[in-house]
């Protein structure tokens, strides 16, 4: 159900931006710290995007993995479970560097052709 | 026909953020400071919310009660003379599981802001979708009950992650449970260090005061901006 909660948001983002251009794709990027599952949200988003320009356009989801960072030690490092402690000093000055995304990257959409026929 | 590439690059939940602005703008406005209150269904938030409502000296309560259904927590609320504004998320589709900022924005107009110093926002229970949807909220705190595993910070870090203090409900109930809350609370700090928790009981009382304390203090916080 988070995937359905984000698919909605997903449409409306695009939907503004495609000024009523019909919509083929929408290139996605998704850090994995969102604990998105992209099956899920492949099949919510074919269906909130029903009636609307979205009807039918590939979701495509480029996954980023997580990163963070101690300012202390100014090392970075992957994360694959969710420790936010510096494997060095122990310490909680730790930022995410990467994995938080969300975000519309681009879309396709279709135009009309500018020139007419001759 | 041919197909064009439009760059976006815009955060999927960009609108929903805009609009939490807007209601914290207006919360800053009437000098309200603003909790958003989250949990799984049945950890506790309503009895944490009857405990100490009533009884803050000094700041008057507002509740803002987000359910899917029905107003029984309200009703509860009700009884304690503050005022109680209820929010069901089914007419809504995709927004049932939790409370979004535009959720929040059409309760304002109801909400005497100016009759109040503290709104809590109790949210649908649920530890996933409300982590993802600010509300205009000036902190978040979740309840996280012992009867729901050790491991829940592990398999919801978002939640863990954005709240600035975690409620450890139904402590009472630790010497009749096999339950590990060493590990709890590793596990809480390891998700998200250094964040404030307090071992609490909404049945028998342990731990309340602290939480009251902690909610006058939210209370006196001075606005920080959005």
């Amino acid at each position: 159900m988070h995937e359905l909660s984000l698919s909605g948001a997903i449409v409306n983002t695009v939907v503004k931006h495609a000024e009523g251009r019909r919509v083929t794709s929408v290139n996605l990027r998704v850090g994995r710290l969102r604990q998105v599952i992209p099956e899920t949200l492949e099949f919510y988003f074919a269906f909130v995007a029903r009636d609307t320009v979205c009807d039918g356009a590939w979701l495509e989801q480029e996954v980023i993995e997580p990163r963070l960072r101690c300012n202390a030690c100014e090392i970075e490092w992957p994360i694959e479970i969710p420790a936010f402690r510096c494997p060095v000093c122990g310490g909680a000055e730790v930022v995410v560097t990467a994995g938080n995304e969300f975000e519309v990257e681009s879309i396709d959409v279709e135009e009309a052709q500018c020139i007419a026929r001759g | 026909m041919h197909r064009t590439r439009v760059k976006v690059v815009e955060d999927a939940l960009d609108a929903n953020n805009t609009i939490a602005a807007a209601n914290r703008a207006d919360f800053d406005r009437a000098g309200v400071r603003v909790v958003n209150f989250m949990s799984a269904p049945g950890a506790g938030k309503t009895a944490l919310l009857e405990r100490v409502v009533a009884d803050l000296p000094g700041v008057r309560v507002g509740v803002l009660e987000g359910d899917v259904q029905g107003s029984m927590d309200a009703d509860r609320l009700a009884g304690l003379h503050v005022p109680v504004t209820q929010l069901n998320t089914d007419p809504s589709f995709g927004g049932e599981c939790h409370l979004d900022a535009n959720m929040v924005r059409s309760a304002v107009p109801s909400l005497a802001l100016d009759e109040i110093d503290l709104l809590v926002i109790e949210n649908v229970g649920n530890l996933v979708c409300p982590a993802e949807f600010k509300v205009g909220e000036d902190a978040r705190v979740m309840v996280c009950a012992i009867t729901e595993g050790e491991d829940k910070p592990l398999k919801y870090p978002l939640m863990f992650r954005t709240c600035e203090l975690v409620l450890v409900n139904k402590i009472d109930l630790l010497e009749h449970l096999e339950f590990d809350l060493d590990r709890l609370l590793y596990n809480i700090d390891q998700v998200h260090p250094n964040v404030e928790r307090l071992l609490v009981s909404a049945r028998s009382g342990v731990g309340i005061e602290a939480w009251r304390e902690w909610l006058l203090r939210i209370a006196a916080r001075e606005e920080v901006g959005v």
